[in-house]
């Protein structure tokens, strides 16, 4: 494919309620996201048949354009000529509850985890984590895999030419376990084995005729390296060929596509770390939607992605308060709320999660939600993404007493330099403050960060894209799927309150301030989207803005819609025990930000 | 456009379909045209028994090559539990190692790798039932069958607990009279109590006791749930609970009375038999409660075609609202303004007006309402 001769650009991305359509277009000498459009998902009955609600999205968006994409048969046009058709079409899918896995490892913390790391980078939602030491009775394991019923398995266990019968043992509990795929009565379970290579025999032995077996390479080969790429790929190519192809109307839609139809969060990561590479940034994003959670980090390079499955905004919505509590939430409202209406009241989302807040109070309520939701989601990241267990430790008299060896979190909020939010109750919020609160309240960014929204979910897209025309990705990344909000100052360190916490210096056009900001305190400097300035940050003694403690740090930041919003709150974030004076501080902090209307 | 919102079933008469499959195949008790009650076995299958994997290497201390000879049985054989399983050869004869094994069943495989042996235990029976009292009008070879029956229909919005039977007994003569522990009696013993507001958690406690099949009403309040269930339910998937009786409210959580023709409708049907399904899942595929009430003697012409019913947004449609400041408030569609509105939350979006009572008008957004029959 000539991508020079590539102006017209169709995208699609169906999720489980509504498929998301994009149009991208050679606009001058680069491409640009003209217009957009969507319908609802037709993969259910009545319609069973998923390319429907595509050109009805397509249909929308040609409407909006003023190009034709639909011929009379229903089919996308192709390739572009004058106000008419697209050059290429791709697209992306979590139709159907997305990609379900089961992995299964020996160690928990060790080749299970690089599995399980492997499934998550792939795109897939991961049912459960066999390993031999998950504490669980090895006949309470076979019961586990008979009741799932995933897309497909993924075992792995053993470096290279290691232990071979602890993995065949794993293998023969998968065997009489008998597992059954979700989807389709008549072909049988993928497994993926991608553990010890000399074992592969053994396995296949062990498993018999219970499973279909697919052997890639070692996704584990020696202890201190992961080699996730093969399996990655061979889980994408099963969800094209098995999963997929089971689904009603995707036969058509792959033979549509112009690049392998994608999981949409797979293709999420894609575009994050590849945008993380080019400018040389550690970035952070999450996608909050009504079931589930996605986080996706890219620390030093290294990509790692994790779904919590239950933590949403609909029909999650009173998991997230079950698993927080209620008092959780409430010490983020700064308004009387009764907690028996409220337990009601969540219930009623979940049993009919279309619903939208219509007053002041159920907004403030849902943005509390939001803000455990989107804090556990965190937490289970930075449990999960960390450097290789089970490696061996070469220690010098230097690290004595440093506490620091293998499985720590490789997420570094300090180290954090972009945090890209996206999903109904960040995207759809408002005012772009509330956006900005909630991803700082429950994310605690620190030293200076930049905050960004993805406000038509166009990473998906772009994800695709970027794996047949990187360079209009990129383009279209750059100009219009981020809506900048400004960055956060946030020093870490705690004190008391109204002591000193830093002083600050903002310069650029037009801007010249300079003030001092208090333990506890929180302010909000306009400065434009598209507009960058100085900031000088000189922490008190016991904060650390980047530098180290009490030293004085110099950066440029970029502005937004929102602007620079200087944090003195100290990290890692804690609240007043005392109802009283942790709502009278809320309230400090709503003025400040401008939350929420006046007199709320 | 026309804005479609989808609403509950609550239909006098309908011809429902129920499949009835089994998990995995199996056999077909039925044929095709039979009459079926709703208890009665239409398909039955054995799915294979428990396995317990049993590391005889280790606890024998040979090598998993020796295991397979060290079996007293082979594979495909059945042990009891306390049965010796293995027997080492010794040395010379003697120090022979023997193990029993605490669990019954057929011996699997053994393993020269792992020097694991495999127990299967007894198959475990599974039994579908008819659910409808009605005629089987199609057979699913191996699989299950279709019955169909024509019912009065009514579909709840959140259930607890798996499929019961059970003549109605309607306890409450209002729609928005509570359902307390004092309605229900020794005489509620496997009936499905119709109640008309909330239901209580004493009146849970109470149908437990008594026995009854079901409840039925219009709210519950979730702390009383949260006790019911002994936790908090985080997913709206329900249906495998073990309370001792189903659960079905018809509106939502709260002080919230039953639709009116919700419960004209139930009361019409006191005393006849009735299924119902307390299972929920509002994920993809979403699956609401329902009572399903067989009704006898119906012609072809009386009964409704479910397709017929409307499901559009127009002025004049019968709304209730299902989200506060006014959640559970029924009204008629006075408007339907097209520019979007801002709310009171500050967002943008499409609302309509509601006008209740015939008189007063309340606006709210278009996603805070379901449409409800007359």
């Amino acid at each position: 494919m000539d991508l020079d001769k590539i102006n017209v650009i169709f995208a699609t991305d169906c999720g489980s309620t509504t498929t998301k359509a994009i149009l991208i277009e050679k606009v001058g000498d680069g491409y640009r996201q003209t217009y957009r459009g969507e319908a609802p998902t037709t993969v259910e009955e009545p319609v069973a048949d998923v390319t429907v609600g595509v050109i009805n999205a397509a249909t929308e968006v040609g409407e909006l354009a003023g190009r034709r994409l639909v011929n009379e048969q229903g089919e996308l046009i192709r390739p572009a000529r004058g106000n008419e058709g697209c050059d290429i079409y791709i697209s992306t899918s979590s139709a159907g509850g997305g990609l379900q896995m089961m992995v299964a490892g020996i160690v928990r913390e060790m080749t299970a985890a690089s599995a399980k790391r492997a499934a998550l980078g792939a795109g897939a939602i991961v049912m459960d984590v066999i390993a031999a030491n998950d504490k669980r009775l090895p006949h309470e394991q076979i019961q586990r895999i008979r009741e799932l019923r995933p897309d497909m398995i993924l075992l792995s266990g053993g470096t290279d030419g290691g232990n071979s019968a602890k993995v065949v043992e794993i293998a023969e509990r998968i065997a009489p376990a008998r597992p059954r795929p979700r989807f389709g009565t008549n072909y049988q379970m993928p497994l993926i084995y991608a553990g010890n290579q000399d074992a592969s025999e053994l396995v296949r032995e062990a498993l018999g005729d219970s499973v279909e077996l697919f052997v890639v390479p070692n996704l584990r080969p020696v202890l201190e390296r992961e080699n996730l790429g093969p399996a990655r790929d061979r889980i994408h190519d099963i969800f094209l060929e098995h999963v997929m192809a089971h689904a009603p109307g995707y036969d058509k839609l792959i033979r549509w596509a112009d690049a392998p139809i994608m999981p949409t969060p797979g293709a999420v990561g894609d575009i994050l770390q590849m945008i993380a590479k080019k400018e040389g940034i550690n970035a952070v994003g999450v996608d909050i939607g009504g079931a589930t959670t996605d986080v996706f980090s890219v620390f030093s390079g290294t990509f790692n992605r994790t779904v919590s499955a239950n933590l949403g905004m609909s029909y999650s919505i009173s998991n997230v308060c079950a698993e927080t509590g209620m008092a959780n939430i409430l010490r983020w409202v700064h308004v009387d709320m009764d907690e028996r209406t409220l337990r009601n009241r969540v219930k009623n989302k979940m049993i009919r999660p279309t619903t939208i807040p219509q007053t002041l109070e159920a907004l403030i309520f849902e943005q509390a939600v939001s803000r455990e939701a989107l804090r556990l989601a965190y937490a289970q990241h930075k449990e999960f993404a960390t450097t290789l267990k089970g490696v061996q430790q070469q220690r010098t008299v230097g690290d004595l007493f440093s506490q620091g060896g293998a499985g720590q979190s490789i997420v570094d909020n300090m180290a954090l330099d972009l945090l890209v939010a996206s999903g109904g109750v960040l995207s759809h919020a408002p005012r772009m403050e509330q956006t900005a609160a909630m991803l700082i309240d429950a994310f605690e960014p620190e030293g200076m960060t930049t905050l960004a929204k993805d406000s038509i979910f166009m990473m998906p897209h772009l994800g695709v894209l970027a794996q047949v025309h990187p360079q209009a990705a990129l383009e279209v990344f750059e100009r219009d799927c981020l809506v900048y909000l400004g960055t956060c100052v946030a020093p870490k360190g705690n004190a008391s309150p109204e002591k000193k916490c830093f002083d600050y210096r903002l310069t650029g056009p037009g801007l010249n301030e300079k003030g001092e900001i208090r333990v506890g305190e929180m302010r909000k400097i306009p400065l434009e989207a598209g507009k960058q300035a100085t900031i000088v940050v000189e922490p008190a003694r016991g904060f650390d803005c980047g530098a180290g403690p009490g030293k004085p740090v110099e950066r440029e930041i970029r502005g937004g819609t929102v602007g620079v919003i200087l944090d003195g709150r100290g990290r890692p974030l804690k609240l007043p025990e005392q109802e009283s004076e942790r709502r009278q501080l809320l309230g400090q902090w709503v003025r400040a930000l401008d939350l929420y209307p006046r007199g709320s | 456009m026309a804005t479609y919102t989808p609403g509950l079933k609550v239909v006098g008469q309908i011809r429902h379909r129920v499949r009835r499959i089994l998990p995995i195949a199996g056999n077909v008790l039925v044929k095709e045209g039979d009459r079926v009650n709703a208890e009665q076995v239409v398909a039955e299958t054995y799915m294979p028994g428990d396995v317990t994997p049993i590391n005889l290497s280790n606890i024998l201390s040979i090598t998993a090559n020796e295991v397979k000879g060290s079996l007293l049985k082979t594979e495909g054989e059945q042990v009891e539990p306390g049965e010796v399983l293995a027997r080492t050869k010794g040395i010379f004869g003697l120090f022979k190692n023997e193990y029993r094994t605490k669990v019954g069943g057929t011996i699997e495989s053994a393993s020269a790798v792992t020097g694991q042996v495999i127990l299967r235990g007894k198959p475990i029976p599974v039994q579908v039932r008819a659910y409808l009292s009605g005629t089987v009008v199609e057979v699913l070879p191996n699989e299950g069958v279709v019955v169909e029956a024509d019912v009065s229909l009514i579909q709840g919005i959140f259930g607890v607990g798996g499929e019961a039977f059970g003549p109605l007994a309607l306890s409450c003569r209002e729609p928005s009279e509570r359902l307390d522990a004092g309605q229900i009696t020794a005489e509620h013993k496997g009936k499905i109590v119709i109640g008309g507001g909330r239901m209580t958690g004493a009146a849970v406690r109470q149908g437990v006791k008594v026995g009854a099949a079901a409840l039925v009403s219009g709210g519950i309040d979730d702390q009383d749930l949260k006790e019911i269930l002994g936790y908090d339910l985080g997913v709206a998937v329900t249906g495998s609970e073990k309370i001792g009786l189903t659960l079905i409210v018809t509106e939502g959580f709260g002080e919230i009375a039953m639709a009116e023709r919700t419960f004209r409708l139930l009361a019409s049907r006191n005393g006849a038999p009735a299924a119902v399904s307390g299972a929920t899942q509002i994920r993809a595929g979403v699956l609401r409660p329902e009572i399903a009430i067989p009704i006898q003697n119906v012609g072809a012409a009386g009964v409704r075609d479910e397709a017929a019913l409307d499901s559009t947004l127009r002025v004049g449609a019968n709304v209730r609202i299902i989200r506060d400041p006014h959640f559970g408030v029924i009204g008629k569609v006075a408007g339907l303004p097209h520019e979007l509105t801002t709310l009171e939350s500050g967002s943008k979006a499409r609302v309509l007006e509601v006008a209740v009572d015939g008189a007063q008008r309340i606006i709210v957004p278009r996603a805070n309402v379901e449409l409800i029959e007359t």
